[in-house]
């Protein structure tokens, strides 16, 4: 078994393959943007990008969803769906508002457990989600069922806790450190410290390889010695306590906590993972790529009321370029196996 | 009209050739696939098509059947030029295929399979699934196949949803039929049973394109053979004229003398000794051992709990008593990770079910095992460049045939990916290797390499338990054979006194 002389210049072409799906889905990102440009011009004779406040606006808008976005992709890389964290976002703001009141208020839900460091809130919303999450997995990993199923099921439930929780009443007035956590452009640096760190992990760690090989055949990375459903708990997990922390964000930003907050918040974040270039069927997507949807989210939200089109408009296409994006992908998928 | 089985609703074609491919040429992004090829195939023969994983076949089938256009040349049936854009298209010409792969609705009868598209409608317009059973049972009956037409496909064996392919193929009455590796799933009794559908239909006036890897069955059932090799058209021949060696040198361009060589090592120590280990309904009372530099063959029928065994070993599936020691020592293995800290490692039967990750590319294939076992990381991160180095390393020691290690595994051959599966497990350095069907669907000179490899492994004093369901194989390689029925061990022979008689009268008993 001689050890040929082969040439190996695989590096190369290694990284020039991995490129391309976040340069094309780049490209689109600033076509979308110079259309809007022009059009600005065109239609209400000022430039869309060059106003910075806007920008910052689109960002802010955009960056809470982006971090549900970060754990649904790696939950949709793993083959799996996250309908849950919308409705996680909801009852982890009423959870850890609850926990975060100041005592000026007279009427705290905890009277007692007024004006605590705002750790104790962050850590009881976090832990929320990641029990949330840690539910889903366990259901869908040792239970075997769908995952549709098991976080439609959460999705449900857990909205169901939060009008609970106070009977349906909203709860206000945290303390400024709590607040603190939304103020400003907190949100979009909370969303690129995750952001960071699981693009690190999605990409170095084994967390991140064994992800994208049970997606892409889960018998194949069991045979290999991967533990499945113990991965699968830990996705989901990581996706509840993302879900759990743009829920505090939400929060603290709006300085007041309701049920109904983050409705359809999951669907946002599946679309961004989806125009990011995550594949549906598993295997594939990159947390660079989800972030790189979201941006295209803001910049298609903040262009249509920058050109003032009408909302109901916003809507219907902001659905068919979720459409696209999965037609996009399919035929993506199709060119990289080129013969059968 | 469409009851049971036989010849064409067009009648016999008395032309020379009913199916006439002239100057083919189709290329992929990167490959040529196909270099001006020809084919020729006369009406009531049967016709195999041979050459290596990757020589052109199946693209060449799929241009038949509609699936892809060829960029040049064209296709001529009874002597007309071929126009087919669709799968229905090529039907409807005549032309039935049955694919390597299954394709089969699980959750749907038997009956419904099969005239899918084409359901008999009563009166009103509606589906007659009186009348539907009754032509299944017709084409059945016809073909002695024994299936209940009402049956869940899900609930089939993979041999008898061939039965089922097979037998939807017949009912087109096409003219020309063509099989890409009917065998491939099925057992003995199953193939012998083919072959008499085949005769029959040959007897009819089909033209039958049969393509194969197995050498025995060529003999057994074609009249002429025709041999690609990498895209390009080498020869067509009768089959009686050639000898097994000339077809093996025509398919691969030079003389593989010696098939199986297995070299003579020192057998150490046992390494791992199996106890009664049983699954109940699957296997039973299985025991044996394996030493150190040994080969231990594992013959037996399809469905006689070899692969199970494997399974329940490797802790994919455990056994429910019995005992498994390594070393001597009794080990509990749960599942796979268990299995890998004790040194094994397992190559699975199913290259696309449990093996590769198809949308994946090699290095991430390669790397999966070795990252599991966790020898490379660092606090969970991979030292990347360490483990692609060390794929690289594999991949040329195996000759992997690809333009890099960056491709998509959908997009090698067969023989590749077995390849690229076993350099996944050498990279953990097993001390006991489990192949099961290591060189299944494979072209013949990969195999030789493969098998090259095996006995490589052995005489650095690798143990290994080698399942195969190829007779040749086996014999050629084991230093023992353990011989399975149904369930149960049905005794063990030694290199020396091992032929396929007494194996077959293990197996079959």
């Amino acid at each position: 078994m001689a050890t040929q002389n082969m040439n190996f210049d695989r590096a190369a072409p290694r990284a020039l393959r991995k490129l391309p799906s976040e340069i094309n889905i780049l490209l689109v990102l600033v076509g979308i943007a110079l259309v809007f440009e022009i059009l600005g011009w065109i239609f209400q004779g000022q430039t869309f990008l060059g106003n910075i406040n806007r920008l910052k606006i689109m960002i802010l808008q955009v960056s809470v969803i982006g971090i549900i976005a970060v754990g649904v992709t790696q939950v949709i890389i793993s083959g799996g769906i996250d309908l849950s964290s919308g409705s996680i976002v909801g009852a982890v703001a009423m959870v850890s508002m609850s926990f975060a009141q100041t005592a000026e208020y007279a009427r705290a839900v905890y009277p007692a457990l007024t004006d605590m460091p705002v750790i104790v809130p962050v850590l009881i919303g976090l832990a929320c989600g990641a029990i949330a999450g840690f539910i889903n997995g366990w259901l869908i990993a040792y239970t075997k069922i769908p995952p549709f199923i098991a976080t439609l099921g959460m999705m449900v439930a857990a909205r169901g806790l939060a009008k609970w929780y106070t009977k349906g009443q909203p709860i206000s007035f945290p303390t400024d450190s709590f607040a603190f956590l939304g103020s400003g452009m907190m949100p979009v640096l909370i969303f690129l410290l995750v952001a960071v760190i699981f693009h690190v992990a999605m990409k170095y760690t084994r967390y991140g390889k064994f992800t994208y090989a049970i997606g892409a055949n889960p018998q194949a990375a069991r045979v290999s010695g991967i533990d499945v459903e113990r991965h699968l708990v830990k996705l989901y997990i990581v996706a509840g306590t993302l879900a759990a922390l743009a829920g505090i964000v939400v929060a603290a930003r709006g300085q007041t906590a309701q049920a109904g907050m983050g409705m359809m918040y999951e669907l946002d974040a599946i679309a961004m993972a989806v125009i990011g270039g995550t594949s549906l069927a598993g295997g594939r997507g990159s947390i660079l790529g989800t972030s790189i949807g979201m941006v295209i989210f803001g910049v298609i939200i903040s262009g249509f009321t920058f050109l003032r089109l009408d909302a109901y408009y916003q809507e219907m296409i902001k659905g068919a370029i979720i459409v696209a994006a999965v037609v996009a992908d399919t035929y993506r998928q199709k060119k990289r196996v080129k013969k059968a | 009209m469409l009851d049971g089985a036989g010849a064409s609703a067009r009648g016999v074609y008395t032309g020379d050739y009913i199916l006439e491919v002239d100057q083919v040429r189709k290329e992929f992004p990167g490959v040529v696939a196909l270099d001006d090829v020809q084919l020729r195939i006369r009406p009531g023969s049967v016709h195999a098509l041979m050459g290596e994983n990757g020589a052109g076949k199946s693209t060449l089938m799929k241009i038949i059947a509609g699936v892809y256009s060829p960029d040049r040349g064209e296709v001529r049936f009874a002597g007309e030029k071929l126009e087919i854009r669709t799968p229905l298209d090529a039907l409807n010409s005549g032309i039935a295929m049955i694919h390597q792969e299954l394709n089969l609705m699980n959750t749907m009868t038997v009956a419904e399979n099969i005239w899918i598209g084409r359901e008999p409608k009563n009166a009103l317009g509606l589906i007659d699934h009186a009348e539907m059973a009754r032509m299944t049972q017709a084409l059945f009956d016809d073909l002695k196949i024994r299936l209940d037409p009402q049956a869940m496909v899900g609930d089939l064996t993979v041999a008898q949803k061939q039965m089922v392919e097979i037998a939807k193929a017949v009912s087109f009455k096409s003219d020309v039929l063509i099989m890409d590796e009917p065998t491939s799933a099925i057992t003995e009794t199953e193939v012998e049973h083919l072959f008499a559908i085949i005769r029959d239909l040959r007897e009819k006036g089909v033209g039958i394109v049969y393509i194969t890897h197995k050498m025995n069955e060529l003999f057994e059932i074609a009249d002429e053979l025709t041999v690609f090799r990498d895209g390009k058209y080498i020869d067509t021949v009768a089959a009686q004229d050639v000898t097994r060696d000339q077809i093996i040198k025509m398919m691969v361009g030079r003389e593989i003398t010696d098939m199986f060589p297995k070299i003579d090592c020192e057998i150490g120590e046992t390494i791992l000794q199996v106890r009664n280990l049983t699954l109940p309904g699957v296997f039973h009372d299985v025991s044996f051992d394996l030493r150190r530099g040994e080969i231990l063959g594992v013959a037996g029928l399809v469905g006689s709990g070899r692969s199970n065994v494997a399974e329940a070993v490797f802790g994919v599936r455990p056994a429910t008593s019995g005992e498994i020691r390594i070393d001597g020592e009794k080990v509990d293995i749960t599942a796979p990770p268990v299995a890998m800290q004790h040194g094994m490692a397992f190559l699975t039967e199913d290259r696309k079910e449990t093996g590769c990750f198809l949308n994946l590319d090699c290095i991430e294939n390669i790397q999966v095992a070795l990252l599991s076992s966790g020898k490379v990381d660092n606090r969970g991160f991979v030292n990347q460049r360490e483990v692609n180095r060390l794929a690289e390393e594999y991949a040329a020691k195996l000759r992997v045939k690809t333009p890099n290690l960056a491709e998509t595994v959908a997009n090698l051959s067969g023989g590749n990916q077995q390849k690229l599966l076993i350099a996944r497990w050498l990279l953990t350095k097993p001390r006991i290797l489990i192949l099961d069907e290591p060189t299944r669907g494979i072209d013949v000179g990969a195999k030789a390499e493969i098998h090259r490899l095996i006995t490589q492994l052995a005489a650095e004093g690798v143990a290994i338990l080698m399942i195969s369901s190829e007779l040749p194989e086996v014999l050629g390689m084991s230093d023992r054979i353990m011989v399975m029925h149904e369930g149960h061990v049905s005794g063990f022979l030694d290199r020396a006194e091992a032929d396929q008689v007494r194996v077959m009268e293990l197996a079959a008993k």
